[in-house]
C-alpha cells in the first residue's frame, strides 16, 4: 500500500467546501478573511496541478479534460484574487455597518460554497450532476445578492431567484430530454446521463428530441449566460449585492451557465442529422450584443452600466462558438478569459470607488485620475480593455472574432462590427465624465488593494502583446474539440 | 398484455389529471384556494411517481413520491397558509390577467406541448412520450401560472407546480438516474424560498405601475 498520492480534483472540491464549513462556525473578521484568502489560493494551486499530475480516467461522474481545465484554472484564479479585494471591501463594509459580524459569517461560508459549486460543475462528467452544481452555485449568489437586505437588493434577489429558477427548470426538461434520446442507444441507468459515453453514441441518438432538448437547455442555461431575451435578472443582481460578488457572476457564473452550454453544443455536433446548434447561437449572441450595446447609454448606474457590459461580452463570446471552426473557437475561448480577467478588474475598481463616494451614480462620480491616481486609471485601463482597444487582450480576441466572420459572412460581421462600436461608444462616454474633469463627491483616501485589479490588468496587457506558444497551442487544440 | 394496457391507462390517468388541476389553478383567485388546489396537485403527483416505483419497479422512486407527498403537499402548504395569515393577504384577490384569456392561453400551450412532444418522440416508447406531453404542459402551465400573478406566494406556487411537471418527466423517463436527487435539491430550493418570503415578508412581485417609482430604486432616474 503506498501513500495516498494528491489527487487535485479531490481538492479542487474538497478545500471550497471543507472551508465552507469552518468559515461558517470562525468568529472574528481578520481570521476568517484570512482563511478565505488562503483557502481560495490552496483551491487555485491544485487547480493548477492539474496541468502537471496525471488526469483521473473519465468516470461516471468526474471528467477532466483540456476544455474543463482552462475553465477550473481561470475560476479558481478569479476566484483567488477576488477573495483578496473581498478581504479589503468588506473590511469598509463592516466599518460602515451594512454587514454585521453575523451576515459576514454566512457571506464567507457562502462564497466557498459558491467555489464548491463551480467547479463541481467544471468537474463533472454527468448531465445530471452538472445541473445540480450549477443550481447549488445559483443559489448561494441569489443568497449573496440579496446580503444587504434593502429593499432595491431584495427585489434585485427575487427577480434573480424566479428568472433563475425558470432558467433551471427549463435546463432540467432538456436534460431528461437528452437522457431520452439517449436511453435507447446507451441504456438505461447511470449510463445515460455521463458525458464521454454520450458523446461516442451521440450518431445514434434520435436526432429531433436532440433538437428540442437543445432548445430548451439552450433558453436555461441561456438565462444563466444572461443572453438578450433572458437577462432581466443580471443588471440588478449586479448592481445591488456586494461589489465581489457582481465580479464573481460576471467573470465566473456566467462562465459555469456557457460551459454547460458549450458541452451539449459538442453532444449535438456529433448528431448529423440534429439541427446545427451554431446559427441559434449566432443569433442569440448578436441580439445580446446589440441590444446591451443601445442599452449602455441610458444607464446611470455604474455597476448596472458594467452588467449591460457583461451581456454584450457574453453575446459575442456565444456567437463565437457560435460561428464555429477552429478560429473562431479559439477567438471565443480568448475572450471569454479576456473578459472574465478585465471585467473582475473592473468590479475591484467600481468597488473601491462606489464605496469611497458612497455612491453608484454616475453623475456624482468625476474627476477620478485627479483624486485617486490609482483608482481612477485602474479604471480608465480597464474600460480601455473592456471596450476593445488596442494593445490589449480584448482587442485581439473581438479583432480574430471579426476577421473570421469576414471571411464567412460578412453580412453578420457588419452587424457585430456596429454592434461593437456601439458599445465602445457608450463605455468611452462614461469613462471620461468618471475619470476626468472637475473632481465631485467625497476625495477622502482609498483603503483599496490594488494589486488583484493590476495583477490582472497586467495579464490582459501582456496576452494582448504576446500570447505565450504552449498557451496558443492549448487554446488551438481546445478550439478544434470544440467543432 | 391485459396488465400492461391497465398499468398504462392509470398512469396516464393520473398524468391528465395532473394537467386537469395545473388548469385548476389557472383560475383560482383567492391564495387559499390556490394552495389547496396546488395541495391536491402534489397528491396526484405523489401517486403518479409512485405508481411509476410499482411499474417501473424501481423501489427508490418511493422516496420522491414520499417527498412530494409529505413536503409539498402537507408542510408547505401548511407553512405558506401561516404565512399569508401573517402578512394579512388572505383577502387579496388578484388578476393580472384576465380568467379567460389566461385559459385560453394555457389550452394554446397544453396544444403547443402535445404537437411538439408527440411529433418528436415518435420512436420512443408510447408510456414515455405521453408523459413526457403531460409533463411539458404541466410546466407551460406552471410558467403561466407564473406569469400571470403578482403575489410572491402565488408565484411560488406557480413554480413549485411547474417543478411538479418536471418530476413527472423524470419519473417517466424509464431508469434515468439522479431522480432522487434532483427533486431532494428542488425540496431545499423550495424550502428556501418559502423561507426567504417569510423572513423578508415579500409581499408583492415589486411590480409597479409608477415607472418612476421604479426607476428611483433602480438608481436609473435622470
Amino acid at each position: 500500500m503506498n501513500v495516498p498520492s494528491f489527487d487535485p480534483v479531490a481538492a479542487v472540491l474538497l478545500i471550497p467546501i471543507g472551508s465552507a464549513a469552518l468559515l461558517a462556525i470562525l468568529p472574528g473578521y481578520r481570521l476568517t478573511a484570512r482563511l478565505n484568502v488562503v483557502a481560495s489560493l490552496a483551491t487555485f494551486l491544485s487547480a493548477l496541478s492539474l496541468f502537471v499530475v496525471e488526469r483521473p480516467l473519465p468516470g461516471p461522474y468526474v471528467l477532466v479534460d483540456d476544455l474543463n481545465i482552462v475553465f477550473i484554472v481561470l475560476n479558481t484564479f478569479v476566484g483567488f484574487t477576488t477573495s483578496i479585494f473581498s478581504a479589503s471591501y468588506i473590511a469598509h463594509e463592516l466599518e460602515t455597518g451594512r454587514l454585521t459580524p453575523v451576515y459576514l459569517r454566512f457571506y464567507h461560508a457562502m462564497y466557498q460554497t459558491m467555489m464548491f459549486g463551480m467547479n463541481l460543475a467544471f468537474v463533472s462528467n454527468n448531465i445530471g450532476l452538472m445541473w445540480v452544481a450549477l443550481e447549488i452555485a445559483t443559489l448561494t449568489t441569489v443568497l449573496m445578492v440579496g446580503i444587504y437586505r434593502t429593499h432595491a437588493a431584495l427585489e434585485a434577489a427575487w427577480k434573480y431567484f424566479i428568472l433563475g429558477s425558470v432558467g433551471i427548470a427549463f435546463a432540467l426538461f432538456g436534460t431528461i430530454l437528452v437522457y431520452m434520446a439517449a436511453r435507447p442507444v446507451v441504456g438505461e441507468g447511470q449510463d445515460g446521463m455521463v458525458w464521454t459515453l454520450l458523446i461516442q453514441h451521440a450518431a445514434n441518438f434520435d436526432p429531433a428530441l436532440l433538437n428540442v432538448a437543445f432548445i430548451f437547455l439552450l433558453l436555461g442555461y441561456g438565462t444563466k449566460v444572461g443572453l438578450a431575451p433572458l437577462h432581466a435578472w443580471l443588471p440588478d443582481a449586479h448592481a445591488e449585492g456586494p461589489t465581489p460578488i457582481s465580479a464573481v457572476l460576471s467573470g465566473l457564473l456566467l462562465n459555469v451557465a456557457l460551459y454547460a452550454l458549450l458541452r451539449f453544443k459538442i453532444l449535438l455536433a456529433a448528431n448529423p442529422a440534429a439541427i446545427a446548434p451554431g446559427p441559434l447561437m449566432v443569433t442569440i449572441g448578436l441580439v445580446s450584443l446589440v441590444f446591451a450595446a443601445f442599452m449602455l447609454y441610458r444607464r446611470r448606474d455604474i455597476k448596472r452600466l458594467f452588467a449591460y457590459s457583461s451581456i454584450e461580452h457574453m453575446g459575442i463570446i456565444v456567437f463565437a462558438f457560435g460561428m464555429g471552426g477552429p478560429l473562431a473557437n479559439f477567438a471565443g475561448l480568448l475572450h471569454m478569459v479576456m473578459h472574465s480577467l478585465t471585467k473582475s478588474a473592473i468590479f475591484y475598481a467600481v468597488g473601491h470607488i462606489s464605496q469611497i463616494k458612497s455612491t453608484q451614480r454616475i453623475s456624482r462620480i468625476r474627476g477620478l485620475t485627479v483624486t485617486h491616481p490609482a483608482l481612477g486609471w485602474g479604471l480608465v485601463m480597464g474600460v480601455v480593455a473592456i471596450s476593445g482597444l488596442p494593445p490589449l487582450g480584448i482587442f485581439m480576441s473581438e479583432f480574430l472574432v471579426v476577421s473570421s466572420t469576414f471571411a464567412r459572412a460578412p453580412l453578420l460581421a457588419i452587424v457585430l462590427v456596429f454592434g461593437l462600436l456601439l458599445a465602445f461608444g457608450a463605455l468611452t462616454l462614461r469613462m471620461t465624465s468618471v475619470a476626468f474633469g472637475e473632481p465631485r463627491g467625497s476625495t477622502k483616501s482609498a483603503e483599496a488593494s490594488y494589486v488583484p485589479m493590476f495583477a490582472h490588468l497586467s495579464l490582459v496587457l501582456v496576452a494582448g502583446i504576446y500570447l505565450p506558444a504552449p498557451l496558443v497551442v492549448w487554446f488551438q487544440h481546445v478550439a478544434r474539440l470544440l467543432g | 398484455m391485459q396488465m400492461h394496457s391497465l398499468d398504462f391507462d392509470i398512469s396516464h390517468t393520473l398524468a391528465g389529471g395532473l394537467v386537469l388541476i395545473s388548469f385548476m389553478m389557472l383560475y383560482q383567485d383567492r391564495l387559499y384556494s390556490l394552495l389547496n388546489v396546488f395541495a391536491l396537485h402534489a397528491v396526484v403527483l405523489a401517486l403518479s411517481v409512485a405508481w411509476q416505483a410499482y411499474v417501473q419497479n424501481a423501489p427508490h422512486l418511493y422516496i420522491t413520491a414520499a417527498i412530494a407527498l409529505i413536503f409539498k403537499a402537507i408542510v408547505i402548504p401548511v407553512a405558506l397558509h401561516r404565512i399569508i395569515k401573517q402578512l394579512g393577504i388572505h383577502r387579496d384577490i388578484e388578476s393580472a390577467v384576465g380568467i379567460g384569456p389566461t385559459m385560453l392561453a394555457g389550452m394554446a400551450l397544453v396544444a403547443l406541448s402535445m404537437v411538439l412532444m408527440l411529433r418528436v418522440t415518435a420512436d420512443a416508447d408510447p408510456l414515455a412520450r405521453e408523459d413526457l406531453a403531460f409533463a411539458l404542459s404541466v410546466v407551460l402551465l406552471g410558467l403561466l401560472v407564473m406569469v400571470t400573478r403578482r403575489n410572491a406566494v402565488s408565484q411560488v406556487v406557480g413554480f413549485m407546480s411547474l417543478e411538479n411537471g418536471l418530476v413527472l418527466a423524470a419519473t417517466g423517463a424509464k431508469g434515468m438516474p439522479l431522480v432522487v436527487e434532483i427533486s431532494v435539491a428542488f425540496s431545499i430550493l423550495i424550502a428556501f424560498i418559502v423561507i426567504g418570503i417569510f423572513l423578508f415578508r415579500i409581499r408583492e412581485r415589486f411590480d409597479s405601475v409608477d415607472v418612476s417609482a421604479l426607476d428611483d430604486f433602480r438608481g436609473e432616474r435622470r
